[in-house]
């Protein structure tokens, strides 16, 4: 039985419907991240979850019970608030033993588990400290200790490392996943970071527009994006994206491409019919170039080195350069004419609604690993 | 002297002048009714401006007046549950409209705001009916009613706005905690509205203890008078007397203890509102 289970939630708010329809099953001890750009929902889910704001429509299954109209004590989740929240009069150990203590917690045991929820967050020594008296990560975890003292099953985390500064950002990003190794409780957690994303989840949900565009482990997400949307989200520099036209579908696609020329793509377009637009996806690091002859090829109108790699930019017609992720001394310079190598696994094809086409289940095997050549394939079809 | 330093001294020196003419203009009628009520009734008519032999005579013979005295007891009580009252009204009030989202929040504010406009002549004969039909004519919860009514839009209305101020995710914090609505207000909000209640409280305070219209128009025993008419009564030998130095007296003796609560609070005050970095 999963832990939590969202079956067709909505939120509306003063007319604008902020969340549509929105169904998921957490099990108990996943870490789940929710991401999306600004305005998705995803910090409103949350708030839903956590009981903060009301559900408008759909229920809300904890173990198998539905929690709608429940008060969030009485639903066993704790909640670490972006702004930490700490309550600035209180000392750590006022603030980690706030709920208890309105919990009526017998006094022996309430001091042996805030002892212990410090012990476990390194606070034992602040514990009679002050919020103001505490650095940026201090207060972080003061703040995660105060939702866990009272052991909820679900710990919602909203936006927890927005207010660090960079390297703190890393450090507490480790902690959490540690924190979460070692309690084993399931954890929701928001984020627009998409590196806090795919380094600490075990699923990922992506949000879109109110509604649920993907959900999958970080590998599933990056590998086989199931639209334009997460595939253009989830990984930095983002995909290249060229247009492209459905030649002739079928099992196995012909598509047209005016910098790729015809291609034969092992994705499955049986259900299109021929000459419908489509859009062409590639990740900067399934790119590679060479050096072109003669004026044939695009030009690089940028090179961003960056110590370990470097990006190089393509001039390619469209409003966004195309972008390639090479060693860190590819030898471009800005003007050189370059040829582009694309691995046909690795392209992703979206229709005019932005879906991705999937490849046909006995394709896959069947297609040896290649690599198009611009230049080998143009105007040979 | 370069021009630089030049222009640098004469403003500054600009600078105190404007402070000294300030503080002049504050501070000297309550220095002219110390130096007035140090002075025996002989000395009362030439003008000094400083005591040479200081003439304690006017403390005394006010402060063996029982019914000023009285007058003072009376001045405290009403002050004090002006404040009381105003602050635990005003408080819950101002939870409900800066915290809780309803409909007419705006419309309740703005007619606050409209109600503390009235000057208190316009509602004194009403506001006279009312305390008559409660039987509370002559007695210091007259006082007590009146005040609150005309302190709390004022306390209401600051009360309001600073508990609005106050982020947000702090309550929501305590919900998760499990707080109720009225643990949260004490537990969580209100230390945190601390100097905000000692602002409020102090002008509440004030405004109740030196009330002088509604003081003489709902009291009329010297039982139950409050120190500002008690002083406008005071009334020499004969009617065509008026009695500087005890007036003066009196009126010092009425006004030090206001001045010593400010001095007290206004540390509090001060570093309540700079210490108020509740982010970070």
């Amino acid at each position: 039985m999963s832990k939590l289970k969202l079956h067709n939630l909505n939120k509306q708010l003063g007319g604008t419907r902020i969340l549509r329809d929105v169904s998921l099953e957490i099990a108990a001890g996943e870490f789940v991240v929710f991401v999306g750009p600004s305005g998705c929902g995803k910090s409103t889910l949350l708030r839903l979850i956590a009981g903060l704001d009301s559900i408008c429509d759909g229920d809300l299954l904890i173990d198998g019970r539905r929690v709608n109209d429940l008060e969030p004590r009485e639903r066993g989740v704790g909640m670490v608030f972006q702004s930490y929240a700490l309550y600035p009069h209180m000392s750590v150990y006022d603030n980690i033993s706030f709920g208890l203590k309105l919990a009526k917690t017998e006094k022996s045991s309430l001091r042996e588990r805030v002892l212990k929820t410090a012990q476990i967050l390194q606070l034992d020594k602040l514990l009679q400290r002050k919020p103001k008296e505490l650095s940026g990560g201090q207060r972080q975890r003061v703040a995660m200790g105060r939702a866990m003292a009272r052991e909820p099953d679900i710990l919602l985390f909203d936006e927890p490392l927005s207010n660090l500064d960079a390297s703190l950002r890393v450090q507490m990003r480790n902690e959490i996943a540690r924190l979460h190794a070692r309690l084993g409780s399931t954890m929701i957690y928001v984020t627009h970071d998409q590196v806090e994303a795919m380094t600490l989840a075990d699923k990922i949900v992506v949000l879109n527009g109110g509604h649920i565009e993907q959900v999958g482990s970080p590998r599933e997400l990056y590998e086989r994006p199931a639209s334009r949307f997460v595939a253009g989200f989830l990984g930095a520099p983002r995909m290249n994206f060229l247009p492209a036209r459905l030649h002739a579908p079928g099992a196995t696609s012909l598509v047209d491409c005016h910098l790729l020329g015809m291609t034969s793509l092992p994705l499955d377009s049986s259900h299109l019919i021929a000459d419908v637009p489509l859009t062409l996806g590639i990740r900067p690091e399934h790119v590679s170039l060479k050096a072109a002859e003669g004026a044939a090829g695009v030009v690089v109108t940028g090179v961003e080195y960056l110590g370990s790699e470097t990006y190089v930019h393509m001039e390619t017609g469209q409003d966004d350069p195309l972008i390639c992720r090479c060693e860190a001394n590819p030898g471009w310079q800005v003007g050189d004419r370059v040829e582009l190598q694309l691995e046909a696994n690795n392209l992703h094809l979206f229709d005019a609604a932005g879906s991705a086409l999937r490849a046909h289940s006995h394709a896959v095997e069947a297609l040896p690993d290649g690599v198009i050549q611009r230049s080998a394939r143009a105007g040979a079809l | 002297m370069s021009p630089r330093q030049l222009k640098k001294t004469l403003l500054r020196l600009g600078f105190w002048c404007l402070i000294g003419l300030l503080l002049l203009y504050a501070v000297f009628p309550f220095y002219y009714a110390i130096v007035t009520s140090l002075k025996p009734s002989s000395a009362l008519f030439q003008v000094s401006y400083w005591v040479d032999n200081p003439d304690f005579s006017n403390y005394a013979a006010v402060l063996n007046q029982a019914s000023f005295l009285r007058a003072i007891g009376n001045s405290l009580v009403v002050a004090l549950c002006v404040v009381t009252l105003a602050l635990f009204l005003s408080l819950t009030a101002a939870y409900a409209l800066g915290r809780v989202k309803f409909r007419g929040r705006g419309t309740v504010l703005m007619l606050v705001l409209g109600v503390s406009m009235f000057p208190q002549v316009a509602v004194l004969s009403g506001l006279f009916e009312v305390i008559r039909a409660l039987g509370l004519y002559n007695t210091s919860w007259a006082l007590i009613l009146s005040y609150t009514i005309f302190t709390l839009p004022f306390t209401v209305w600051v009360l309001t706005t600073f508990m609005g101020q106050l982020p947000h995710e702090l309550e929501e914090a305590a919900i998760m905690d499990g707080a109720s609505p009225w643990v949260t207000l004490t537990r969580v909000l209100l230390p945190l509205l601390w100097p905000a209640l000692v602002t409020t409280g102090l002008l509440a305070f004030i405004a109740a203890w030196n009330e002088f219209l509604f003081a003489l128009t709902f009291t009329l025993t010297d039982t139950q008078r409050t120190v500002p008419v008690a002083i406008a009564l005071i009334s020499g030998g004969s009617p065509h007397e008026l009695p500087w130095g005890l007036l003066m007296a009196a009126s010092v003796l009425v006004t030090v203890p206001l001045v010593v609560l400010v001095l007290i609070f206004q540390r509090r005050i001060v570093s309540g509102l700079t210490t108020g970095a509740l982010k970070g």
